[in-house]
């Protein structure tokens, strides 16, 4: 099997868009209700905030997780082979408050979803 | 008149107060956030429970005069007295102290007796809120949980003594006989359950589920490090599985013991089907009748049973042919004076505090005023509290946490310790005082700002707004964050965001720390005064609230 | 480097769940050492690979923003019980390591 190089470009990259362009050379998002993305509605710590991505779409290329908010949205992309089905699990770090966005890659064309994550101070209570 | 019920006293005024009708065949009893309180306390319910979106209105958003309206309760009488803050300091020396666990357990008795077979849940925050539960590592809660003969629980601020003593007490004190359900309680690593999510109990031969739901916010409401390797979570679909899971093994009916909150909850039961009752806590209302949520699979009941052992809820279900049929609901309050102390459970009472009498009765200062803290914002409680850090430590802010736990006081009682630790006893105490830029007393503001007035409860915490002493500020709650605290000033100018200020706090729950507990700073702060009279409170100024049936007609601003 | 992964896989029907934990740091590159005031250097596992029978069913392509000692869970068909899964990582260092198990 033939590995793809490390997408250093990406990883580095400051927006969603310019990460999904070099890693993808596309970031045309379209909004499908064919994907769950499941995380905390609250992180517990935003060092460690679980994510999965499930999808019904066929054919999947490839998942990608974005933290929208963060200093370098692309987190982790998942290259999918004919045989793995459309879901993955991981933890990710958060810098802040941000929607969390799985990508979604399948005949050519970027599938997406988003969920809102509060990463918050903490304290008090009833 | 009826024949009032053994352990029952006979009072004119309210004789079928404890006289509720039986009906059906599957009774299920409730309280939950007693806070520890053993011995009978007054307790002043909210004149500010703001609810916004479309929370606005709808219960537990509702005080005083709106409450009465809504539930058709009398002013003046003995239940507007327990469900309303309404002329509480006259009320309370006509009607007396609520709760303790010697008259609970007396109603809890005649209840069983009325209703054989039924259980009785515990919906946690019970080994937290007292001095002697907090010096006994909360063996005299658990010890009268036994007492009281809890059947099942679940848990928050039991997880504050550290998972290592949570599970000696399920090993060492509950085993076989109290059952602690928790469905949302993970392992870090592997996801896997570190508690039994329910169990399925006979009720007069009704199989009936009680699933567990502990608060969902646990690790970040309160100090993670002291539970580092469970997560908690609200986990929806985790506990539609469980229900689910129970009906196939035959439940005919599923109760959820809750600590989710009172919001939550109502949200949670327009998503997941199958629940025939919710019965929550954590955010102590005191609510006199379910919430009927429609969903999917038919209607939930959603319960909240307030706070300081002063509520017993009872829900008794008609079930027949598998389903329920039919309920009626009563949250009783506990009026101490109605209700004998139950000899045992008094017995343990005065052996817990034995120890320890001298230092609990130990009168700090006397009240003129009335001291509570329950509310959206600062109580006059909070406000001593605030008051003693800026003087104690030199502090020009002061922010004390927004606790829905913490007794009243009458104006010419003195202020003990056990009173002051029922304001402050938990296991992380430390105060701390540090420089704050204006910059960063605004995020943090607008930061527990959002996670009480979040238009989607699910990003919710429970509690209430902190604390501020020093600082003055309005707030918008029907904005959204970054966008709801404005106006900030101390001793009349700005807050400039550049400037640092240097802010008291205490509560931490970041870090272990080991600087001067909260409760001694206070105590010093009351020795030296003697007499107190807080009757300016530092109340933010409230923007786009008008007529809101959470705030009481006298706080109109 | 070894014994870094802990690797869980089971069968139901088709489906083969696979779910792993790694120890490793995963360093941004951004954190300072708190006494020196140094920049503690980037150290984070860059690719994780997992086969069966010889085809890399998944390959995780990570950034340093994933969570230190990290988790990766994903599921796969064709697989039986008793057969090896292969689970191996590569971090921007060149260190790696990797683990053999037999789907439960
Ligand atoms: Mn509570
Ligand atoms: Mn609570």
């Amino acid at each position: 099997t033939v590995l793809a190089a490390w997408p250093k470009e990406a990883f580095e990259a400051n927006s969603v868009d310019s990460a999904l362009n070099s890693l993808m050379g596309q970031s045309q998002l379209e909004g499908s209700d064919k994907i769950e993305i499941k995380a905390p509605d609250i992180a517990e710590n935003g060092a460690v905030v679980p994510v999965s991505v499930e999808t019904s779409i066929d054919d999947v290329e490839s998942i990608s997780i974005v933290a929208e908010k963060n200093n370098t949205p692309l987190t982790s992309a998942y290259v999918m082979s004919p045989r793995a089905e459309g879901f993955v699990a991981t933890r990710i770090k958060m810098s802040e408050t941000s929607s969390v966005i799985a990508v979604v890659k399948a005949g050519g064309s970027l599938y997406s979803t988003g969920k809102e994550v509060k990463v918050t101070i903490g304290g008090c209570g009833g | 008149t009826q024949k009032q019920p053994g352990g029952v006293k006979p009072n004119a005024a309210s004789s079928n107060l404890y006289d509720i009708p039986v009906f059906g065949n599957v009774s299920v009893m409730h309280y939950t956030d007693c806070h520890a309180q053993l011995l009978p306390v007054y307790f002043r319910e909210p004149s500010i429970n703001l609810g916004i979106a479309d929370m606005r209105g709808r219960p537990p958003h509702l005080v005083g005069e709106h409450f009465l309206e809504y539930y058709g309760i009398k002013p003046g009488s003995r239940e507007a007295h327990a469900f309303t803050y309404l002329n509480f300091e006259e009320a309370a020396r006509t009607f007396g102290k609520v709760g303790g666990f010697a008259h609970l357990s007396t109603l809890v008795k005649q209840m069983r007796a009325q209703r054989p077979g039924s259980l009785l849940l515990d919906g946690g925050d019970t080994w937290q809120g007292s001095a002697t539960s907090l010096w006994t590592n909360a063996q005299d809660m658990v010890d009268a949980q036994l007492l009281l003969g809890v059947d099942v629980m679940t848990a928050h601020w039991e997880m504050t003594y550290g998972a290592e003593r949570v599970l000696e007490i399920l090993e060492n004190d509950l085993k076989d006989k109290v059952d602690f359900v928790a469905q949302n309680v993970v392992d870090r690593d592997w996801g896997d359950p570190i508690f039994k999510p329910y169990v399925i109990r006979e009720i007069n031969g009704v199989p009936t589920a009680i699933i567990g739901q502990a608060f969902p916010y646990t690790p970040i409401a309160n100090p993670g490090y002291m539970i580092p390797d469970w997560s908690f979570g609200i986990r929806d679909e985790r506990m539609q599985q469980m229900v689910d899971q129970a009906r196939g093994e035959g439940a005919q009916v599923v109760i959820v013991l809750s600590h989710n909150g009172m919001d939550v909850d109502i949200k949670m039961a327009s998503q997941v089907s199958g629940i025939d009752a919710i019965m929550g806590g954590h955010t102590h209302d005191a609510i006199p009748q379910p919430v009927v949520i429609s969903n999917s699979g038919g209607k939930t009941l959603v319960t909240n049973a307030g706070s300081n052992s002063k509520f017993l809820g009872v829900l008794d279900l008609d079930v027949k042919n598998g389903k329920v049929r039919d309920y009626r609901y009563h949250l009783l309050p506990v009026f101490s004076n109605l209700l004998e102390a139950d000899a045992d459970m008094s017995a343990h009472i005065e052996s817990v505090r034995a120890p320890y009498k001298e230092k609990l009765e130990e009168e700090l200062a006397v009240t003129d005023s009335l001291l509570y803290r329950r509310g959206n914002f600062n109580g006059t409680f909070d406000q001593l509290i605030c008051d003693a850090m800026i003087e104690e430590m030199g502090a020009e802010i002061a922010f004390s946490p927004g606790f829905r736990w913490g007794t009243s006081l009458l104006p010419g009682q003195p202020i003990t310790f056990e009173d002051l630790m029922t304001q402050t006893a938990l296991t992380y105490p430390s105060t701390t005082l540090n420089n704050m830029t204006g910059e960063r007393i605004k995020v943090i503001l607008e930061d527990i700002a959002d996670n009480i007035y979040n238009k989607d409860p699910y990003y919710q915490q429970g509690g209430d707004m902190v604390r501020v002493g020093g600082l003055r500020y309005a707030i918008d709650p029907t904005a959204g964050i970054g966008n709801r605290i404005s106006d900030m000033e101390l001793n009349g100018k700005p807050i400039d965001p550049d400037k640092e200020y240097v802010v008291a706090g205490w509560a931490n729950v970041n870090e272990p720390l080991d600087t001067r507990p909260i409760w001694d700073v206070v105590a010093s702060y009351l020795r030296n005064q003697k007499t107190v009279n807080v009757t300016e409170l530092n109340t933010p100024k409230l923007k786009n609230v008008a007529g809101n049936p959470g705030l009481a007609k006298s706080f109109q601003q | 480097m070894a014994n870094t992964i802990k690797i869980r896989a089971r069968v139901s029907g088709d489906t083969t769940t696979v779910k792993a934990l790694i120890s490793h740091p995963m360093e941004t590159g951004l954190r300072k050492n708190s006494k020196t005031g140094e920049k503690i250097p980037a150290h984070f596992i860059q690719e994780v690979v997992c086969e069966h029978k010889g085809d890399a069913v998944l390959t995780a392509q990570w950034g340093p923003a994933i969570s230190k000692n990290p988790y990766l869970s994903f599921r796969f068909k064709g697989a039986a019980k008793g057969d090896t899964l292969t689970l191996r990582w590569v971090d921007n260092k060149g260190e790696s390591d990797s683990i053999e198990t037999q789907i439960a």
